[in-house]
């Protein structure tokens, strides 16, 4: 490859930014427009990626390789692989349709607002593209500046609260991963390259103390029970599109740093927790959807469904098989796209009204019927309905589960069903019953906001009825990661290859 | 009759940036005497005078002076990089603060000279004797400096607190280098490690004495806990210029105190100083940030800050490696940047008076003056250590060096304090970007305070995305190569 890809990706939103500098302040309509465009382009420059993307090898593509700080063998190294293709897509999308949905809700600090948003962006690229583990930490911790300002200024009532508590939470797992990067380092022949660290023999003591090390890190991050509640304050407090990113992408960034470095570099550690995190697993599974039927509001219910859904990805990745993985993978993309769908409905509403209680809701469907219809399949897609993204999703990781331990699989499927209670109970409560007084006279949908919830229903639709689209992205890279993990030998085929299912 | 030797002039080649600036110093006072009207040449001076010997230095040869006594190695040229830098941007910022030492400018220029020569003579000290004239060369002026706004409320208490504490760390250290010299028989930093080692003088008890005795000299210069405790008051009590200047450039010569006595002169006794040296700077790490939580003064959040950041900085000393005395001096020279613009800033803040540095007078900044909140941004993830800052680039460096000296358990200490450090460093962010303002009114900047302001940022963002260089720069010069 002559044009570097993934440098492209990481910084043309950071330049991109920061050419929003010389756009004079209050020129908010042109700052607007061109945040839209330079997403929008970066949008596109994933396309090539997709277009290119070779699905028969494990190895890592679009590779790039400069050195960076030579005194400690640091590099710039990136590459991605079928675990990390589909967040860069995922990432760019997500980033447009936030920017989107800000178009008239943020009205202060408006050039601030978007070139937080796209340093943002370029800094999640830069994530999901790392292979060294150095390069990874700088771009990790370089998220939390943005969030950290987008939560704090753009956000609800009790903003300031949430944001510390994000950040402090997510600063000291991270720091205490650098630690433990360090001690790689030592024992790992003085190198941060991840495809170099992985594969050696380390001693199971130390692949442990590693692994708390890292735990530290992606578990606040996913975040797992007990770890999780900074997540229900910042997805609550921030501004819509500080939501749709945080329950689209940013929390996605923990399980992903599960799968790239804790499993391939520390397979025996792995291995040997493989119960306290499936059960880990299985408690934010019905905790968080036991605490969903107690939320008052809108946003915070969705939160907490989040932490749900979060236990079934970590579920499916510690089930440590093939279907368990491939399902868990998927479950982040579907997560993603229907929780960030929820919340960016829920913003669509509560710009009308400015309330997110949910007993101030009732009978919106008769008042704003597209807006119900569009809702209706979010919930449903949550919830799993066969023909959903949701679906696919969860039963590949209840597959995986039952392989595993099955004990646990019938445990974590009560969540489903706690999953289907809360969801539709919230729907019944906000669309149906009586037509309150306050929902009379909300205008409906306009074009830009048709415009941001169309594609996702596109994708999960489709993702729903022909999964196989983005499984094939995975399948060789999850089973090499299974091989690392288990050794060679047990290598399981994917059953999952002939699944697709047509209406 | 003698007839003195022809004198051998090349014997002063090392020492020409010293004595420039010793000339720039009495020109200054000279200006300010004799042509009251060309006042606004001072800081022009002075900067011009600290660039040339900047230049030099960075030019320079290493070079051994004076039989011994005056080393120009690698080492020497870092730390009097880092002094210079200071002065320079120090004399560049003073001129915003033109109004408050309108009466004492030739003395004000001249004072910060003649600091700077003790830094340097600090930094190139190859023997006890130097290393305590540069000391007391740099310490002298500075106590004057510090109380030199003779109306400021706390001036005069902060001048005579630094002052007696100053001389008494100042008489701790003289008895120590006393002692050292007694056993060993010399004052030359190289012979007395080849004394302690030749002569395993590395258990003797009289040793000990001296070890500890100038390692809480040292400590007081650099205000590690528990001899930190002058640090606040007279950083507070000082003209915020001053106070700027303070927490960098005596901090860094300090370190390179620190660094001649410990790393070049006992590193036989590291088994001794190694672990005191691993707790107290957990203990400077403790105090300073745990203290800073509460403070609502901007200045005096800051002052507790630079505590805390020395506590960082000894991380790379106490390793007694190479590499980590290379940390500590990278760290030091991405600490310039940042700290100077954290000052930079809160000097845009306060009034003529000294009042206005507060944390309810950064309230709403953003909306006042989005450029100085933008940049304050900036300096304040660097102190935390968030990437891509050159804060986060040498507070890893650092947390490297001393782990790969086997010290886990400071290292994890180090992280935790620093994570605790981000609470208050937020806290300005939140009242600047998430409060509503106060006051209306625009901030002025002199192009002084710009250019520093710019300087700083770019130091900070530069060493935070391209570390290679420096780093390697460090690793070089003390290397020797």
């Amino acid at each position: 490859m002559s044009i570097p890809l993934l440098s492209t990706l990481i910084f043309f939103p950071i330049v991109g930014g920061l050419s929003l500098l010389a756009v004079p302040r209050h020129q908010t309509g042109t700052i607007r427009l061109m945040a839209l465009i330079i997403s929008l382009i970066e949008l596109l420059l994933t396309i090539p990626l997709i277009v290119l993307f070779d699905k028969s090898t494990h190895a890592m593509q679009f590779r790039e390789l400069h050195p960076w700080i030579s005194a400690l063998n640091i590099n710039y190294s990136l590459g991605i692989d079928g675990i990390s293709i589909l967040f860069l897509v995922l990432t760019a999308l997500i980033i447009v349709l936030s920017i989107l949905v800000s178009w008239e809700a943020v009205s202060e600090k408006v050039q601030e607002f978007f070139i937080a948003m796209l340093l943002l962006e370029g800094a999640m690229m830069g994530v999901f593209c790392a292979l060294d583990f150095f390069l990874f930490y700088v771009f990790w911790e370089t998220m939390l500046i943005p969030m950290f300002l987008i939560i704090g200024i753009w956000g609800g009532p009790n903003r300031i609260y949430a944001t510390v508590k994000f950040f402090l939470y997510t600063l000291v797992g991270s720091l205490l991963m650098l630690v433990g990067i360090i001690l790689l380092y030592q024992n790992g022949g003085h190198t941060f390259d991840v495809l170099k660290l992985a594969g050696q023999p380390y001693s199971p003591h130390l692949q442990l103390v590693l692994f708390w090390a890292f735990f530290a890190a992606f578990a606040v991050k996913v975040p797992m029970w007990p770890v999780h509640t900074w997540l229900p304050d910042a997805h609550t407090e921030a501004p819509t599109a500080g939501s749709v990113i945080l329950a689209g992408v940013l929390i996605k960034m923990g399980a992903y740093g599960f799968l790239r470095f804790s499993l391939p570099i520390l397979p025996i550690a792995s291995q040997k927790m493989l119960m306290p995190m499936l059960i880990l697993s299985v408690i934010a599974i019905v905790y968080g959807a036991v605490i969903c039927l107690a939320q008052t509001d809108l946003k915070r219910l969705i939160a907490y469904s989040s932490v749900s859904h979060m236990g079934f990805v970590t579920l499916g990745l510690f089930a440590l098989n093939q279907r368990g993985v491939e399902g868990s993978i998927l479950q982040m993309i579907n997560h993603g796209l229907v929780t960030g769908a929820l919340f960016l409905a829920v913003g669509m509403i509560y710009e009308r009204t400015h309330s997110r209680e949910i007993s101030f809701y009732g009978g919106l469907a008769s008042t704003m019927p597209v807006f119900a219809g569009f809702f209706m399949l979010f919930t449903l897609a949550a919830v799993g309905l066969p023909g959903t993204n949701g679906f696919i999703g969860e039963f590949l990781i209840l597959l995986g589960g039952f392989e595993c331990q099955p004990w646990l699989a019938v445990v974590a499927s009560s969540g489903l069903i706690l999953g289907a209670w809360y969801m539709l109970w919230l729907y019944q409560r906000v669309f149906f019953n009586e037509v309150k007084t306050s929902m009379q006279g909300l205008a409906q949908l306009n074009l830009r906001e048709i415009l941001i919830l169309s594609p996702m229903v596109i994708l999960i639709l489709w993702i729903g009825l022909f999964p196989n689209g983005l499984l094939s992205f995975m399948h060789v890279s999850v089973s090499h990661l299974l091989e690392q993990v288990h050794g060679s030998g047990l290598v399981q085929t994917s059953v999952i290859s002939g699944l697709t299912m047509h209406p | 009759m003698i007839v003195p030797a022809a004198i051998d002039w090349s014997v002063i080649v090392p020492i020409l940036p010293e004595l420039l600036l010793v000339g720039v110093a009495i020109v200054l006072i000279g200006l300010d005497l004799f042509f009251p009207d060309q006042r606004q040449l001072l800081p022009w001076l002075t900067i011009v005078g600290s660039l040339c010997a900047l230049i030099m230095v960075l030019g320079a040869r290493p070079a051994v002076g004076f039989g011994g006594m005056f080393l120009l190695d690698g080492y020497a040229v870092v730390f009097k990089t880092i002094c210079l830098a200071t002065v320079i941007m120090t004399a560049l910022m003073s001129e915003q603060f033109r109004n408050l030492i309108r009466m004492r400018q030739g003395e004000y220029y001249s004072l910060l000279m003649l600091s700077l020569v003790g830094m340097l003579l600090i930094a190139s000290a190859g023997d006890l004797m130097v290393l305590y004239l540069g000391l007391e060369l740099m310490a002298l002026p500075i106590y004057a400096l510090v109380g030199l706004h003779k109306q400021g409320r706390w001036t005069s208490e902060a001048a005579v607190k630094y002052f007696l504490t100053g001389g008494f760390a100042s008489a701790l250290l003289l008895f120590g280098m006393s002692l050292l010299y007694g056993l060993t028989g010399t004052t030359d930093i190289s012979q007395i490690a080849e004394a302690i080692s030749v002569r395993q003088l590395a258990g003797n008890s009289a040793m000990l004495a001296a070890l500890g005795l100038c390692l809480v000299g040292c400590c007081f210069k650099v205000a590690v806990a528990p001899f930190h405790f002058w640090t606040p008051d007279v950083y507070e009590g000082a003209p915020t210029v001053i106070t700027a200047f303070m927490s960098v450039a005596p901090k860094a010569a300090g370190f390179a105190l620190f660094g001649r006595i410990f790393f070049f002169g006992l590193p036989h006794l590291h088994d001794h100083w190694g672990p005191i040296l691993a707790v107290l700077a957990l203990l400077t790490m403790a105090v300073g940030n745990i203290t800073a939580l509460c403070q609502r003064n901007l200045k005096r959040m800051l002052a507790y800050s630079s505590v805390a950041h020395a506590g960082y900085a000894v991380l790379g000393l106490l390793a007694g490696t190479a590499e980590g005395m290379a940390a500590t001096m990278t760290y030091l020279v991405i600490y310039l940047f940042m700290n100077l613009g954290a000052f930079a800033i809160l000097m845009l803040l306060t009034s003529a008076d000294g009042s206005g540095d507060t944390l309810d007078d950064c309230k709403g900044l953003a909306t006042r003056h989005p450029l100085a909140a933008a940049m304050m941004l900036v300096f304040l993830f660097s102190l935390t250590g968030i990437p891509p800052t050159g804060g986060f680039i040498g507070k890893f460096y650092l947390l490297k060096a001393a782990f790969m000296a086997g010290y886990t358990l400071t290292v994890v200490g180090a992280v935790l304090f620093s994570a605790i450090s981000a609470y208050f460093y937020l806290r300005v962010i939140r009242y600047m970007y998430m409060n509503d303002p106060v006051q209306q009114t625009g901030l002025v900047a002199s192009s002084g305070m710009y250019a520093t302001l710019v300087l700083c940022l770019l130091g900070v963002l530069g060493t935070g995305i391209f570390p290679g260089s420096l780093l390697n720069w460090t690793v070089a010069l003390l290397a020797g190569l």
